[in-house]
């Protein structure tokens, strides 16, 4: 594969600028957080120009940016953050993914390592079986086209109305599981024949549910805020999205939006770039379906919530109250938001693109939970299976710099083929197994795409943002078993 | 003739299917993808679908065409292997594909393809064989 020899310009140890003047047509220049020495792995392919090709979207503002997990995508770099003016800007849906949504969910338990450890085995079988997981798999929670429509109007408002999970659950998610302006008729057929049989499924690829422990704590208060008192705690994180449903969205969208660029005089250097205005009837078309599509994925994460949560009751013989398992917080990390922000001393409507990246506001900020109205919001980072996880909180700085916006996880360095070439699931389970982790998965090779060696070091991406000043690092998480797709 | 090679993507894979003709390369591409997603020698053919595809270049088709049959897996869950293209041109396809529901007790699945891309797709001749190149999002 062609390195990139693009210039970066050194700004400071974390913080790299690709110039306006690199390329004729880019409206704003680009920015990568990273250290010094991730620069090798990310020249190694073409990431780098894709947040050159970003930077070519009409009413994009700011920097065209990328956070330290960045790697190659299609039209964004995975990583990608990207703001443009809502009044004569435009929306992109390759700035938010096929996977819509795709997203984290934190969960605390009363539990600790010693009693979560005898029974992990129990407790992932359990897991296994009650969260439908895999390729093709279907939910076993039944929906009719009608009800349909109330998922992606509702989100995870929908599951809680079903008995899946409690006013609370809501009162923590980004959004309160339910974005507005979605309108399901801008959701084709096809998409909600997609969804209608994976409802409530984690799906495959890099999808899990993970037990952890807390590892170390950083800051304290922070920490006891999100009901997390000490090492050695149990914490279940689940990472899904919008499956085949929120797919189609992104395919349909795609096609709809390269003809209509045609009309609206928009040329860009990639064809998975394809926009429209944000004003105009097919970028407000899209972003009403995307919504639904997001509606969709925390209602998906929602019923598997729930049905972790009686599995862990079952195993442990125990009442919900005494296991705990109440949420800390869900975030989205492939989304697009209307955000405003003050941009050159002017406050801005801006439709905030998130491919891979993950919401981070400060303290005090309006539209957090008051629960973290001191602490700032809860900011999931989840690692690879055979490493470690974080939490953070957003900060004041990223609000002024990235558009409230951090990394969102590990960010891959090497192709799941290549990963999986010579690495086989048994192998990836015993060395696993090793660590006293212990893992689980549907698919076949569906380990071995994982396997730690696919990854960078979370803990570097993470502490890039942290010495950068976009987020502050509350905690570490270790894993002790896992559920992949 | 070798039908499709996988090509490396960082977080992606993707396929290049060759074939004698453009007829040929299409299928072989449709057949690289669900190569993918299970061991396509435990899949029988028991059951076919009529799929027709539009799209605005040859390149586009490509997408169009394997989008369809991840659409027609996630809905009827049918894991397809052979493909008799009936009609080609650079803007429509109408095509037989025949496969099998997915049954996990007897095929071995393996991770899931959630979508043809538009990246460094590309349909091109060369001294007579005809390639396909697609990334998928999985």
């Amino acid at each position: 594969m062609a390195r990139w020899d693009g210039p970066l310009k050194k700004i400071d140890d974390y913080r790299w600028e690709i110039p306006r003047e690199y390329k004729s047509g880019m409206r704003v220049p680009g920015l990568i957080y990273a250290s010094e020495d991730m620069l090798d792995s990310i020249r190694e392919e073409q990431a780098a120009e894709q947040v050159v090709n970003v930077a070519f979207l009409p009413g994009i503002v700011g920097h065209s940016l990328a956070m330290p997990d960045i790697h190659w995508g299609y039209g964004f770099p995975i990583g990608g953050v990207a703001a443009t003016r809502v009044e004569d800007g435009v929306v992109s849906p390759g700035g938010v993914g096929y996977d819509i949504n795709c997203g984290v969910r934190l969960l605390r338990t009363n539990l600790r390592e010693h009693e979560v450890r005898p029974k992990i085995e129990e407790l992932l079988s359990q897991i296994f079986i009650n969260v439908p997981s895999g390729l093709g798999s279907t939910g076993k929670v039944k929906v009719g086209k009608k009800e349909m429509d109330d998922i992606l109007t509702n989100g995870a408002r929908w599951a809680v109305k079903r008995g899946f999970g409690t006013d609370d659950d809501l009162e923590v998610t980004e959004e309160g599981g339910c974005l507005k302006g979605a309108n399901p008729d801008k959701v084709s057929t096809k998409a909600k024949e997609r969804g209608l049989p994976q409802s409530g499924t984690l799906g495959s690829g890099n999808h899990f549910v993970e037990v952890q422990m807390v590892g170390e704590i950083y800051e304290q208060a922070a920490a006891q805020a999100m009901g997390i008192e000490d090492v050695g705690q149990v914490l279940l994180l689940i990472h899904t999205g919008s499956r085949g449903l929120g797919h189609q969205v992104c395919d349909d969208y795609i096609r709809t939006l390269r003809e209509a660029m045609q009309r609206y005089g928009i040329d860009v250097p990639d064809r998975e770039l394809a926009c429209a205005p944000v004003k105009s009837a097919e970028g407000r078309d899209y972003l009403a379906a995307m919504a639904c599509a997001a509606n969709y994925a925390w209602a998906n994460r929602q019923c598997i919530t729930h049905w972790s949560r009686e599995c862990f009751t079952r195993v442990f013989g125990l009442s919900l109250r005494q296991i705990g398992l109440e949420m800390v917080y869900d975030v989205a990390h492939n989304i697009a938001k209307i955000e405003s922000y003050e941009v050159n001393g002017k406050k801005l409507s801006l439709c905030v693109h998130r491919k891979g990246a993950t919401r981070a506001f400060p303290a005090k900020y309006p539209s957090i939970p008051a629960r973290y109205k001191e602490i700032g919001q809860p900011v999931l980072i989840p690692g690879d299976m055979g490493r470690y996880s974080f939490v953070a909180v957003g900060s004041e700085r990223a609000v002024k710099e990235s558009f409230g916006s951090v990394c969102h996880g590990a960010g891959r360095k090497m192709s799941r083929h290549a990963a999986k070439r010579g690495v086989r699931d048994a192998d990836v389970a015993r060395d696993l197994a090793a660590k006293g982790i212990l893992a689980k998965s549907a698919s076949r090779g569906g380990l071995a795409e994982e396997a730690s060696e696919a990854y960078k070091d979370v803990a570097e991406v993470v502490e890039v943002c942290h010495q950068a000043g976009l987020c502050r690092k509350v905690i570490k998480a270790y894993p002790m078993g896992v559920v992949k797709g | 003739m070798k039908r499709f090679d996988v090509v490396e993507h960082t977080a992606d894979i993707g396929v290049v299917a060759y074939g004698a003709d453009m007829r040929e390369a299409f299928a072989n591409a449709a057949y690289g993808m669900f190569s993918l997603m299970a061991d396509l020698k435990q899949v029988g053919e028991e059951t076919s679908r009529y799929i027709e595809a539009e799209a605005g270049d040859r390149e586009s088709l490509v997408v169009s065409w394997l989008n369809e049959l991840l659409y027609m897996f996630d809905v009827e869950r049918i894991i397809f292997k052979r493909f008799d293209i009936l009609e080609l041109t650079s803007t429509r396809l109408k095509a037989d594909a025949f496969g099998e529901k997915a049954d996990a007790s007897r095929h071995e699945l393996r991770g899931g393809v959630k979508a043809a891309t538009y990246h460094m797709l590309k349909v091109s001749k060369d001294r007579g064989r005809w390639s396909v190149r697609v990334i998928f999002d999985v």
